[in-house]
């Protein structure tokens, strides 16, 4: 259905910034390397073909052991062309930031602080970069793989030697 | 009689001499933080806004989600397929069929059976759907009028949305913690005499909403309250992501069932409605006007459901007849292994969205080929809504975050998840 975006981004960027495009199950993506992260999402909601004006979603997927562990995964639609697709970015464990989507489309603030907040990824340049869902005080990332489901972290202590 | 009175003048009353203008200099003000919530009367959900105030304007506002948090995602990743659906129940508690039809379908888009699926299951999945945002649009509509002093209408939209959770009931044995659909089709079929029930139940549903109408439309209170407040404009839902009956209030005619038609919507005569100005009121007007449509597609998918199986016939995906189970040592295995280990579904990753009561509700679902998810995430349609609050309230009243916050319609449940 939307291929023709697709080949419009193969067209536009070199094998360095885009690096590999599928699809599957009726779904189109395209992964990015992380440096042209915001210049192919800009491209994508300006050029005329694409026309992807609406952001829809951001998320991070954790392939924990696979190089890069990260995904930062960014779902865009036209709702003039009434096409979609799907991006990649990847980054490593040692180095989980990508660049903020903030200026392109302000509604990735909070989807932003949501990846952060649960994943630990890092967006460079984001206005306000706070946890949203878990609590200030909360240690760690509670979707990394390598978070226990079991780990409880109650933000009211038990003093230790109480008597109740 | 004299008709020539002069009009009536304010200026001296009980002989203090009012301003003879509005230019008075006003008071000096200084910003003063302000916290509502996350427990509050106004706010239904919990959620926690830090306001700064300047006399009775917001100057700026935090808006602080989360107190919802349950997990939602963590969860999944260690529960079978199947196991989900209770958990999606509790995203939009409101409209709990809603999500049971969005997961689903997410699935079946990942397993590449959303096209095996039997025709009277798709119709099954569209009428209790359509319940369902009927009652997630009176409850937003109910509340928000109650907490602008409304209460009639609050009783009146709760009595007929009692009515559908009765006829819900009899569907799947509860109101809310329905999970009632399944990876395939339904769990039963519907009951004897449902038909019949739900024609009689929509006839008197449309009186309420003549009544409530009659209440609110032009009730000048109300209006005022919401009439020009909290605009959003088109180019902000684009921005924020923001679809579904707030989305559409600004113009932007952006329904899932009509621009990417699933299950049988494209069989049904239905409008969209839309409204002009972004406002409260539009929010208001295009969802009463929407239950009105849901109210259409109704009537007509009990015109045209078919007879037929209601779940797929798959022994890989599906569980044998509870006969066959306890009296053949095949159907107890296959039963045992759907339960244990979960219905295999292929590796992969997909996007399937669809319109629930708030908006677009995605499901990006990453497998990689066991019978548990890898990742299972929700794309929250209000949770983009709410992302905008933080601009909307800017330059509002205190006593405008009531109606801006109630029709904007944030659920926690699938807020936080």
């Amino acid at each position: 259905m939307s291929q023709n975006v697709l080949d419009r981004v193969k067209g536009q960027f070199t094998a360095g910034e885009l690096l590999e495009t599928g699809s599957q199950h009726g779904d189109e993506w395209a992964r990015v390397r992380r440096d042209a992260w915001v210049t192919v999402a800009t491209f994508l909601r300006d050029d005329p073909a694409t026309k992807m004006e609406m952001f829809i979603d951001l998320t991070v997927v954790d392939r924990f052991s696979s190089e890069p562990r990260f995904d930062v995964v960014l779902h865009l639609y036209s709702v003039s062309l009434k096409h979609r697709v799907r991006l990649y970015a990847g980054a490593p464990e040692e180095d989980p930031s990508v660049d903020t989507l903030c200026p392109v489309w302000a509604g990735a603030n909070w989807f932003e602080r949501e990846a952060y907040d649960l994943y630990g990824v890092r967006f460079k340049g984001h206005p306000d970069l706070r946890r949203i869902l878990m609590y200030p005080e909360f240690v760690g990332h509670p979707l990394r793989k390598d978070y226990p489901k079991e780990k409880r972290q109650p933000l009211v202590r038990r003093q230790p030697n109480s008597v109740d | 009689m004299d008709n020539t009175l002069a009009p009536p003048t304010r200026k001296v009353v009980l002989g203090i001499q009012e301003p003879s203008d509005f230019d008075a200099p006003e008071l000096p003000t200084e910003p003063l933080p302000l916290n509502m919530g996350p427990s509050h009367p106004a706010m239904h959900g919990t959620v926690r806004m830090v306001l700064e105030v300047e006399g009775e304007k917001i100057s700026s506002a935090d808006v602080q989600i989360g107190y919802l948090h349950r997990c939602f995602e963590k969860e999944s990743e260690y529960a079978t397929w199947t196991q989900i659906f209770p958990y999606t129940d509790r995203l939009n508690y409101i409209s709990p069929m809603l999500n049971n039809v969005g997961y689903a379908m997410a699935v079946e888009k990942l397993m590449g059976i959303a096209a095996l699926i039997p025709e009277r299951a798709q119709y099954i999945r569209v009428i209790v759907g359509e319940i369902s945002r009927m009652t997630d649009h009176m409850t937003c509509l109910g509340a928000s009028a109650m907490e602008l002093g409304a209460f009639t209408p609050f009783l009146y939209m709760l009595k007929a949305r009692e009515w559908l959770f009765e006829l819900l009931e009899e569907v799947c044995g509860a109101r809310l913690t329905v999970s009632y659909l399944r990876i395939g089709g339904c769990a039963w079929d519907l009951p004897v005499g449902f038909a019949d029930k739900l024609r009689n139940i929509l006839d008197r549903t449309k009186d309420v909403l003549v009544d409530v109408s009659k209440l609110l439309d032009r009730n000048r209170i109300f209006r005022d309250r919401l009439d020009g407040i909290g605009i959003i404009t088109q180019a902000d839902c684009l921005q924020y992501g923001i679809t579904g009956p707030v989305g559409r209030s600004t113009g932007l005619a952006y329904d899932v069932r009509k621009d990417a038609p699933y299950l049988v919507y494209d069989r049904f005569d239905f409008d969209v409605p839309v409204g002009s100005l972004g406002d409260n009121f539009d929010r208001y007007a295009v969802r009463v006007e929407e239950i009105k449509q849901s109210m259409r597609i109704l009537e007509q998918a009990l015109d045209q459901i078919p007879a037929g199986p209601y779940v797929i016939n798959d022994p890989r995906i599906i569980l044998p007849p509870k006969s066959e189970t306890y009296n053949s040592i095949e159907a107890m295995i296959a039963h045992f292994k759907i339960i244990m280990d979960g219905i295999h579904v292929p590796a992969g990753e997909v996007y399937s969205y669809s319109e629930a009561g708030n908006g677009e509700l995605g499901f990006y679902l990453v497998s990689d080929g066991t019978g548990r998810p890898w990742k299972c995430r929700v794309r929250p349609p209000c949770f983009a809504s709410t992302s905008i609050l933080p601009k909307l309230l800017e330059g509002l009243f205190i006593a405008d975050i009531v109606p801006t916050f109630g029709l904007i319609n944030m659920i926690g449940g699938e807020c936080d998840r």
